[in-house]
């Protein structure tokens, strides 16, 4: 065992890369949990998003395409579960396993002839002279674009969810979607919209993972992203940059744990495998004391009688 | 305009249709999928249903039908139950996995010994295993509150990585040449869970099923805890004047479908599959949840609609075999029933009212 081999700067780097497909899910079931709907497809909408993402960037030969065909797949996946929680008014707990179902199956249809390809690289932007500062400069400086968009999003989504109209409309629709009825706001428009925007984000989380994290395709290679991006949301209190600091705390115990495999600890690889998964369980259980800060229509199914 | 009326109880004939027009859908649309595939749709879906059953080898699918459908009725109807209670255990997987690893186990540890009492003791340690697995989400649920859709679900990634383990070491086949997965128990005869009529696929785990179903019946209609739990599904806030304690209800629950889905793992370990090996599972455990719903949560309908999953399980696999049709399209097929069975189900609560809405 040779713990000297782990390089606290890199180790910090491949953490921020690490955190940013469940921060980028898991920001996006924010929003749509604020807005009183619980979509427990995300790990279905993040694989979907990964293959899509995956074979429009092989295809096209640029990342960016890639992205945006992901953030696109994610949505097109979210759009089946709004029509059937919001239009045809199922349940939103069996709904969002049928799309986890749905969408694993689907990927691995769609990605049988990507299976051993490697995509486009996605080049790193170098921020000049900032990414020159010792320690600094490689873990906050000279990582690669959608992770920054990641954390543009966090703080946007914070930013909408308190300052704006708009974020109080979605606020209030998840809070109690009669008295916002009753107000004249168009709960469902609404609520499809934000579940639109959930979907593209775990899309885009999928996409990350397959085309920067790994990067290549693998038949279930998300491998319970979209479920830790759940228990994220529910860790963060439902507030926008807890859920950064959670998707680094994840980030940080997956990196550690691929560290110590690569270090050759004593442990065997099983069991650091499931540390994340572990982890997940024992920080729920710390905070599922306070349940006050959940919307309170959360999960609830509404019917306009009039 | 078309406007939606809630109807004041759901609808006797559309709970039974719709899971038969949701099938009806799926073909259609399956269809249309095979045949984007390049396959022909009319082939592929005659492959899938009538093959297996009536086909030129069907002597040998049959009892195909009961190993394959067994698991996913003995896991769907735990299921079931807490599904009508909203309580959501969704780590059957999990608990399929434990219930093999330590039903396995403890055959394992009396190789080469032949004796009666083997294979009832796995039996009880199968079960035991998915039970313990179950109650970890339960007791946390009850005594922190915490999310047992989640916890769960996060368990059945900890018992794949288990499983792994086991098979590469504990339980490893110390004759196996190095290769992981443990003895074959189907050649360990006091271990082994034999076709009770050869050749018939009727092992013990169909008839645990058929016991199952019966229990979960006579438990939903015959039974306080089971009114109790369908009251606490329908009207929360009435059970809880009645005194229907949530706590027992979520331990009973949880413990009773992990046990079943522990059970599962057993009879399979120890019959169809034989061995543990890391691909020991194939997915029953998330197919049962499909089932509980295609079943409309009541038992027969549960059983009919595991034998019907178990079908297209066979017939994808000759449709796989025959026609080249990709494994991950049955996936697809089963995931858009589930879909189209949410769908059609509004119509089984509301009514669709065509023409202009009245002012209320």
């Amino acid at each position: 065992m040779d713990l000297s081999a782990i390089n606290p700067v890199l180790l910090l780097a491949s953490l921020m890369v690490a955190a940013t497909p469940i921060l980028l899910a898991a920001i996006g079931e924010l929003v749509v949990e604020r807005a009183g709907v619980l979509n427990l497809g995300v790990e279905g909408m993040m694989i979907v998003g990964a293959i899509t993402g995956f074979a429009i960037s092989v295809e096209t030969g640029s990342p960016w395409l890639g992205f945006l065909a992901a953030a696109a797949g994610g949505a097109v996946l979210a759009l089946l579960f709004a029509l059937l929680t919001q239009v045809a008014l199922a349940n939103q707990v069996a709904s969002g396993l049928a799309l986890t179902l749905f969408g694993l199956g689907l990927s691995s249809l769609m990605g049988q002839s990507y299976v051993g390809i490697k995509p486009p690289h996605f080049a790193e932007i170098d921020i000049p002279l900032f990414s020159d500062i010792p320690v600094l400069g490689p873990i906050l400086f000279a990582q690669d674009p959608i992770l920054y968009l990641g954390l543009a999003l966090v703080a946007g989504t914070w930013a909408v969810l308190k300052y704006t109209r708009a974020g109080l409309i979605l606020r209030a629709v998840g809070e109690n979607h009669d008295a916002a009825h009753a107000l004249g706001y168009k709960v469902v428009r609404i609520r499809v919209l934000a579940i639109l925007f959930g979907g593209a984000c775990a899309g885009l989380g999928g996409a990350y993972i397959s085309l920067v994290r790994v990067p290549q395709w693998t038949e279930g290679m998300t491998a319970g992203a979209g479920w830790i991006a759940l228990a994220l949301v529910v860790f963060a209190s439902w507030k926008p940059w807890r859920v950064l600091i959670g998707a680094w705390l994840f980030g940080g115990i997956t990196v550690l744990q691929l560290n110590l495999q690569a270090a050759g600890v004593a442990i065997p690889v099983e069991y650091l495998a499931m540390s994340p998964y572990l982890v997940t369980i024992l920080v729920l259980v710390i905070l599922s004391a306070d349940k006050s800060s959940a919307p309170a229509s959360l999960g609830r199914t509404f019917h306009a009688s009039t | 305009m078309i406007a939606l009326e809630k109807r004041p109880q759901p609808s006797q004939v559309w709970s039974v249709a719709t899971p038969v027009i949701a099938v009806l859908a799926t073909m259609v649309f399956g269809g249309i999928l095979f045949a984007v595939l390049g396959k022909n749709p009319v082939e592929a879906i005659r492959t899938i249903f009538w093959e297996p059953l009536f086909g030129e080898h069907s002597f040998y699918y049959r009892p195909q039908l009961l190993v394959k459908g067994a698991p996913l009725v003995l896991i769907a109807i735990g299921l079931s139950l807490g599904f009508r209670a909203g309580i959501w255990n969704i780590g059957a997987e999990g608990q399929y996995i434990m219930g093999a690893i330590v039903g396995a186990g403890v055959g394992l540890a009396f190789y080469p010994m032949e004796a009666w009492f083997i294979f009832p003791l796995m039996v009880i340690a199968g079960a035991l295993g998915g039970w313990v697995w179950a109650m970890i989400p339960a007791v946390l649920k009850v005594r922190f509150g915490t999310n047992e859709i989640l916890v769960s679900l996060m368990l059945v990634y900890v018992a794949e990585q288990l499983l792994a383990s086991m098979s590469l070491g504990l339980l490893k086949n110390p004759e196996g040449y190095g290769f992981p997965g443990s003895r074959n128990l189907q050649q360990y005869p006091s271990a082994h869970n034999a076709d009770l009529i050869e050749g018939s696929g009727m092992h013990w785990g169909v008839v645990a099923a058929m016991i199952a179903v019966i229990f979960a019946y006579v438990l939903l209609n015959r039974h306080m805890r089971g009114f109790h739990i369908r009251l606490a599904g329908e009207a929360p806030r009435a059970a809880r004047f009645a005194g229907v304690s949530p706590p027992r209800l979520i331990l009973f629950c949880m413990g009773l479908s992990g046990a079943l889905a522990g059970l599962a793992g057993l009879f399979e370990v120890s019959g169809p599959s034989g061995q543990i090996s890391i691909d020991f599972n194939v997915g029953y455990g998330f197919t049962a949840i499909i089932v509980a719903f295609l079943g409309r949560l009541h038992p027969f309908g549960i059983l009919l609609a595991g034998l019907l999953m178990a079908l297209t399980y066979i017939g994808g696999d000759i449709a796989q075999s025959q026609m080249g049709l990709p494994a991950a399209a049955i996936q697809v097929f089963q995931g858009m029933l589930l879909f189209f069975l949410l769908a059609f189900d509004l119509l089984t609560n509301y009514r669709i009212r065509i023409g202009k809405a009245g002012v209320a």
